[in-house]
């Protein structure tokens, strides 16, 4: 299955009244849903099984295309927070390049989870790079709402990691 | 060959590796400023990464979020494209030491020709001409005007903490030195607080002419011939032509060979160019070697119908070369267009791009990263795009970009195409009449 097709998938599914689509290839599963009661032109949540590498969806120049689908980011995808996340919702960005935990070890528990409340200063993941550990520290105060990237996933710079009520 | 490359680079230069990437089944990667969000390398790589904002030093200059990228991406080489960190020996030490292969020369290569009195050394060994001059300082004038009978006149003191132009004066004979070497110390001492002069031959109406080298990792070298980059301004190149409009075969034969020298006595791996100062009487000096590709590669490319940054691959690789130096077939010409005010001293003029159309067709090629819409950040270089021509003829080349310029609308912002196309118009340099001082007397605003 390559870019293209998967392109053409997303595009189908987005045009058609189909809720879900789910499509297994040996251990390539691809999901598609379509928001419920969404706008024919909203784009539709794209979801990957972890583990996989960024991508970015390269729409054909010239550039930047107007409909173009969902850009991809490290599973799950960050098409569901424009979803779900409201205007008053803050987000705790990564300030570094690297593999993303939500413990400090393997059988930890993690460091918040849905429903936590966090102060600003709070270690809220940890960041690994180069076999360096570095703690991520939350720059606001809330509720933990939702967790954006699944544990030992690639992170990149200002990707959104949480959703938090502001308190 | 590499399963998958990180670009260490951004702008054209980027879209360029990435399209030799693709053409040659190697999965790319790209990394990218939050400024450069929208850019088109990070459209066209397999994948891309961000790695900071847009400040050079927390992005493209920073070595550790890149080796991050380069982690978490799993990329096997990375290819440093040009400036930045390409020539930035602790980075190639830094790739090395993580396991990845830095696509140019091993940072002992970088770090010699980096430093121009190890550079100048390390040539004068392998019997590569260098500019003439004393060995470090001057003690005084009687040491001065001994040297100076040696090498012959005319000759220029400089100051060794300068720069600007200052503490530098030209002696043409025996009789004005003194007054010339007083002169010079005097400004020196006001301008550093150093009065310390050197010397070194004058060259008169020097040519900045360079060879494109290439190495492998078996010791075997070869040259790909010159470019002609005379036209600059404040020592920046605006454009490139080759063949040189001065050169003759027995001249290229002996710049070949010594360029060629330059690389084995150093056991140069990867692409590279040598760059020398050619005097009125065809005398050529060695100038300094890039461990890098070029800007100005394209114009190589366009000659010899050859693709640079694929031979850098395949060097890296461990494929060696064919050990065959290439010649011109054809004429070409690159204007390099950057988003700056000719006419308000060149001042950068960064924005939005509301329309942008190339030119095209027969012998013409744009390599950009820009496009109608894109806006153009002010944290990094003003160039948006290289215009190459190709032509049978220097005369058919220079009326291919007097086309090609008139096709180039770019809006929004303002551009050197206006600059280009007066250029074109010149008399001199359509004769090939030119050196290195040629933008200094040349009054294009009225021309």
């Amino acid at each position: 299955m390559d870019i293209n097709q998967i392109q053409e998938l997303i595009r189908l599914v987005s045009k058609s009244k189909v809720t879900e689509f789910i499509l297994k290839e040996g251990d390539f599963k691809l999901i598609i849903r379509n928001q419920a009661g969404s706008e024919s032109n909203a784009a539709p949540v794209v979801a990957f099984p972890p583990p996989q590498p960024l991508m970015t969806m390269a729409p054909t120049p010239p550039p930047p295309p107007a409909a173009a689908p969902a850009t991809v980011a490290p599973a799950p995808a960050p098409a569901a927070t424009a979803a779900a996340v409201d205007a008053n919702m803050l987000t705790i960005k990564s300030p570094m390049v690297g593999t993303f935990y939500r413990s400090s070890g393997p059988d930890k528990a993690p460091f918040v989870k849905v429903g936590d409340s966090v102060e600003v200063g709070a270690t809220v993941c940890i960041i690994e790079a180069m076999k360096l550990f570095n703690e991520i520290e939350s720059d606001v105060k809330g509720k933990i709402v939702k967790v954006l990237v699944e544990d030992a996933s690639p992170v990149e710079y200002d990707q959104p990691l949480f959703i938090v009520e502001p308190a | 060959m590499f399963k998958k490359i990180l670009i260490a680079n951004r702008g054209e230069i980027a879209l360029r590796i990435i399209r030799t990437c693709k053409e040659m089944g190697v999965k790319s990667v790209a990394i990218y400023s939050t400024a450069d969000r929208d850019s088109l390398h990070v459209r066209f790589a397999d994948e891309a990464v961000c790695i900071g904002p847009p400040a050079s030093s927390e992005s493209y200059l920073n070595i550790p979020r890149i080796m991050a990228a380069v982690e978490i991406t799993n990329a096997d080489a990375v290819h440093p494209g040009y400036g930045f960190l390409a020539e930035n020996a602790n980075f190639a030490e830094v790739c090395k030491e993580y396991g990845t292969k830095f696509i140019g020369p091993t940072p002992d290569q970088i770090r010699r020709m980096g430093d121009k009195i190890t550079a100048k050394e390390t040539m004068l060994a392998a019997g590569v001409p260098c500019i003439p001059g004393s060995e470090g300082l001057l003690e005084d004038v009687k040491t001065g005007i001994k040297l100076a009978k040696e090498i012959g006149y005319p000759v220029i003191l400089k100051a060794t903490a300068g720069g600007g132009g200052k503490g530098m004066r030209i002696v043409w004979k025996e009789s004005e030195f003194e007054n010339q070497w007083e002169t010079a110390r005097r400004e020196a001492k006001a301008a550093f607080a150093n009065d310390g002069i050197y010397m070194e031959k004058f060259i008169e109406e020097p040519r900045h002419i360079e060879i494109q080298v290439a190495g492998d990792q078996f010791g075997k070298a070869c040259h790909l011939s010159e470019r002609d980059c005379s036209i600059q301004r404040r020592h920046q190149k605006l454009v490139e032509e080759s063949p040189s409009p001065f050169m003759t075969p027995e001249l290229r034969e002996k710049m070949g060979e010594a360029a060629i020298k330059a690389c084995t006595a150093i056991n140069y791996e990867g692409v590279g160019t040598v760059e020398f100062l050619v005097d009125k009487y065809r005398n050529f000096y060695f100038m300094e070697m890039n461990t890098r590709i070029q800007v100005e590669h394209t114009v190589t490319e366009e000659v010899i119908d050859f693709d640079l940054i694929k031979e850098q691959i395949k060097i890296a690789a461990g494929i060696p070369i064919s050990g065959k130096n290439y010649f011109p077939e054809m004429h070409a010409i690159e204007c390099r267009i950057n988003a700056e005010d000719p006419f308000n001293d060149f001042r950068p003029s960064p924005g939005r791009i509301t329309s942008f159309h190339s030119p095209k067709g027969h012998g013409v090629r744009v390599d950009t990263h820009v496009y109608g819409g894109y806006t153009i950040p002010p944290y990094y270089d003003s160039m948006i795009a290289k215009l190459i021509v190709r032509a049978r003829t220097r005369d058919e080349a220079i009326t291919k970009m007097e086309r090609a310029l008139d096709e180039f609308i770019v809006e929004g912002v303002k551009t050197t195409v206006p600059f280009h196309q007066r250029l074109m118009q010149n008399a001199d340099f359509r004769k090939g009449n030119f050196h290195t001082g040629f933008l200094n007397t040349w009054d294009f605003k009225n021309a």
